[in-house]
């Protein structure tokens, strides 16, 4: 008797896995960036254009693949037809070089959770230099969110070229995310069934206690307002467009096997249809929500910075003057500023270059993302809230439940192929596979604790999966629809399912997807090539900025 | 005769204390700033207390323990308020070396703080650094802790799910010798029944189309 294939125990679980999965760091960092960048709130209207012509039809289809095949991408695509079956080997590959850098992420986000139960917050304070007379000089002209991140967490190094040594702190936080990565995949879908619930629904807990925290926040209306002023001249440039399609297309973490993975373990009768929609709208659904904390938090940080730029600015002049303490007030600054320069004017040049002009609007232009803006931006603005300590620590564990929750996909990607190799599993029990992947990952892992790791992190993060995917994808549609053969396809999951397929998701699978893809893919690959020589950015310890 | 020794005395004095001479420091404190509305107003009795902890922070120093608040010379008091002060010898002709006054204030700065309700950066000497509170540092950073504390929890969860996965195949490989022998006897039976052998399909060459291969399972196991 052959052995069963482990389910989820209850459908539920598996829209969990999924949304878990989906619902990454990339909604919580890289979508708010994008909605600054490309017209605030009508970048939302090419966002959900392609989530409903490029996203739903794509997870659709992954999921039905996967539901029908039962098996994982690599035995999955060989079913199809047997010429095919690099494309799986592809999506295992990729899966494997993402779960490779992205767990450095959740050692990161482990380092800042550790060191959020001091008082005060290491990152709220510059350390003091060699006399104790001053505060550390990098630590002065960067400001002590960055020199924290870049020097204590990181200690990184002038270039990539200079690779530096493991540092013990950052590897020991990666075992232990590998660590904690393996104990979720152990037992399977047993043990990763039950973690999702956690991981899936924990972070929405934190954000709306975030979303409550951070509306309350002093200035948070100025930068929800100025991020969400719809611009809508954007509408009209390209890249908008194709940002969107890219942000939905990644955000769902298609072509990676992930997906095909959770589906296999699927009941045959599963209503995946339904379940795509759902996952789908709540993955956007979560960026258009983490977008508003992070823009409340965003106009929070602008008008203090201001706030305190003004203070400077007032206090400069009154040094220089002699006025009266209290005197200068930001409503009266520009007319003292006027007085001052007519009264004094030998005096006032001389202190003129010194005085910085304050600026809200500037203030809130600064656009990040990426690590930048969790590790940097974030712990900047949570530094100046009360209680910061607990707002710290939620928001640290809300970025761990999302990292592990991408990282259960990503492993189950790699594992579900290998766990339904004949070959392999009859050799080895599935804990010593899921052991050996992790300790495999976790050894190549150590390149991004080196001193110049961070520089390897971006190379990854900016180039490992994007062309491939698109690929692997594009090859994935044109292979079902053409040949699978459309109609055979669509038979098979009236048979499991019971439902019609209807015309919509023929019409996308078998034409508007595969050209959105194509036509993405071309961009990409011309912008590359137009680009020229590859560049990163550097951490340039003297100047504390970046080159 | 008294006039003109006091103009003397006067003259002498503003020629001692001047903004910019040697030996003078220039003092800034931010009271509104410090305590909002519980501000007080500096007048002549505030500085008298600015003299007398001048004079005191002195005294701590070897050979200085002489020094009186009359040594002590304010001048320059501006609006914001900021002036400049230098500290005289008993004689009264020339003043102290900056150096020792450095020293004395530095290491009294706490005390002159805490009579004026005010901080280091409220209360400034320009010229003189003040010593920085260095952060409070554990002999084991907490973070080493928690994440010892962590650690340890999960290589227990991970020993307990491996060895409890071990207990079940154990168990599992004992029972099916038992299954086993009951479903020999009943393929023994069908073969004989129809008389045809029933080899399992999987036994053979061929391969099998796993796409097909889900029909069996959508039928109840036995």
């Amino acid at each position: 008797m052959e052995k069963t294939r482990p389910l989820w125990s209850n459908p539920l679980q598996f829209v969990f896995a999924c949304i878990s999965y989906a619902v990454g760091l990339g909604n919580v960092w890289r979508f708010p960036y994008l909605c600054q960048m490309y017209g605030g709130g009508s970048f939302l209207v090419p966002y959900i254009i392609m989530l409903i012509v490029e996203g739903m039809p794509l997870l659709y289809l992954e999921l039905a693949v996967g539901q029908r095949m039962r098996q994982g991408s690599i035995g999955a695509w060989r079913t199809i037809s047997p010429y095919l079956s690099g494309v799986g080997i592809a999506s295992v590959v990729v899966s494997f070089f993402l779960s490779m850098y992205y767990n450095v992420i959740n050692a990161w986000a482990f380092w800042y959770l550790f060191h959020s139960f001091q008082d005060p917050l290491p990152w709220s304070v510059c350390p003091l230099n060699g006399n104790h007379t001053g505060y550390d000089e990098e630590c002065e002209k960067a400001s002590s969110t960055q020199y924290f991140w870049y020097r204590k967490t990181l200690n990184i190094s002038p270039s990539l070229q200079e690779n530096g040594g493991v540092q013990w702190e950052p590897a020991l936080c990666l075992l232990l995310a590998w660590l904690v990565v393996y104990l979720c995949i152990l037992r399977g879908t047993e043990s990763t069934g039950k973690v999702v619930y956690f991981t899936a629904s924990l972070p929405y807990c934190v954000l709306i206690i975030y979303l409550i925290r951070g509306l309350t926040l002093h200035g948070a209306t100025n930068g929800l307002m100025y991020m969400f002023t719809p611009k809508m001249e954007q509408l009209a440039n390209p890249k908008a467009w194709v940002n969107a399609a890219t942000q939905i297309f990644f955000s769902l973490g298609l072509g990676f096997g992930s997906l095909i993975a959770f589906a296999s373990y699927n009941e045959p009768s599963n209503n995946c249809q339904k379940h795509a929609i759902i996952v789908s709208l709540i993955n956007s659904f979560t960026s258009i929500f983490a977008s508003i904390v992070t823009f409340s938090i965003y106009g929070f940080k602008a008008t203090f910075n201001y706030e305190n730029c003004l203070k400077k600015v007032s206090l400069l002049l009154t040094n220089t003057f002699d006025l009266e303490d209290g005197f200068l007030t930001a409503s009266n600054l520009e007319q003292v500023k006027g007085y001052l320069a007519s009264a004094y004017p030998s005096k006032y040049s001389e202190v003129f270059p010194h005085i910085k002009n304050c600026s809200l609007e500037s203030e809130l232009d600064t656009a990040v993302q990426g690590t930048g803006l969790a590790f940097i931006v974030y712990t900047e603005a949570i530094k100046n809230m009360e209680v910061s300590q607990l707002w710290s620590v939620l928001y640290f564990f809300m970025l761990l439940m999302l990292g592990i929750g991408s990282m259960l996909g990503n492993t189950a990607a790699i594992l579900t192929p290998l766990t339904d190799s004949k070959i392999i599993s009859s050799h080895l029990p599935k804990e010593a596979i899921s052991g050996l992947v992790c300790l495999v990952n976790c050894a190549i892992g150590m390149v991004f604790t080196m001193e110049a790791g961070n520089y390897w992190f971006d190379i990854f993060n900016d180039y490992a999966a994007t062309l491939s995917l698109l690929l692997i994808v594009l090859v994935e549609t044109i292979a079902v629809c053409y040949v699978y053969g459309l109609r055979r396809f669509e038979s098979d999951l009236k048979a499991m399912t019971g439902r019609a397929v209807s015309w919509y998701w023929k019409v996308m699978w078998a034409g508007v997807s595969p050209l959105l893809i194509v036509s993405l893919f071309v961009f990409y690959l011309s912008d590359y090539i137009l680009t020229g020589t590859l560049k990163y950015q550097a951490w340039d310890a003297s100047q504390d900025d970046r080159l | 005769m008294l006039w003109l020794l006091f103009f003397l005395m006067t003259a002498i004095h503003a020629e001692l204390c001047q903004p910019g001479a040697a030996n003078a420091f220039k003092v800034r404190l931010s009271i509104r700033t410090a305590l909002g509305n519980k501000a007080y107003t500096w007048d002549t009795s505030e500085e008298y207390l600015f003299k007398a902890m001048v004079a005191f922070s002195m005294r701590k120093v070897p050979n200085r323990e002489a020094t009186e608040i009359s040594h002590v010379l304010l001048c320059n008091v501006t609006q914001r308020v900021s002036f400049w002060f230098v500290v005289t010898d008993p004689s009264k002709n020339h003043t102290l070396p900056a150096v020792e006054v450095q020293t004395a204030i530095r290491m009294n700065k706490n005390r002159i703080n805490g009579a004026f309700f005010l901080n280091d950066q409220t209360l400034e000497f320009l010229k003189i650094p003040s010593t920085l509170a260095p952060p409070m540092d554990p002999s084991v950073p907490i973070w080493i802790i928690i994440f010892g504390v962590i650690f340890c929890i999960v290589i227990v969860a991970i020993t307990l799910l491996i060895l409890s996965g071990i207990w079940q195949r154990r168990r599992k490989n004992k029972e099916p010798s038992e299954v086993d022998d009951a479903e020999d006897k009943c393929e023994n039976m069908n073969t004989i029944e129809n008389g045809i052998p029933c080899d399992p399909l999987d036994m053979k060459g061929g391969h099998i189309n796993d796409a097909f291969m889900t029909e069996d399972e959508r039928l109840t196991p036995l």
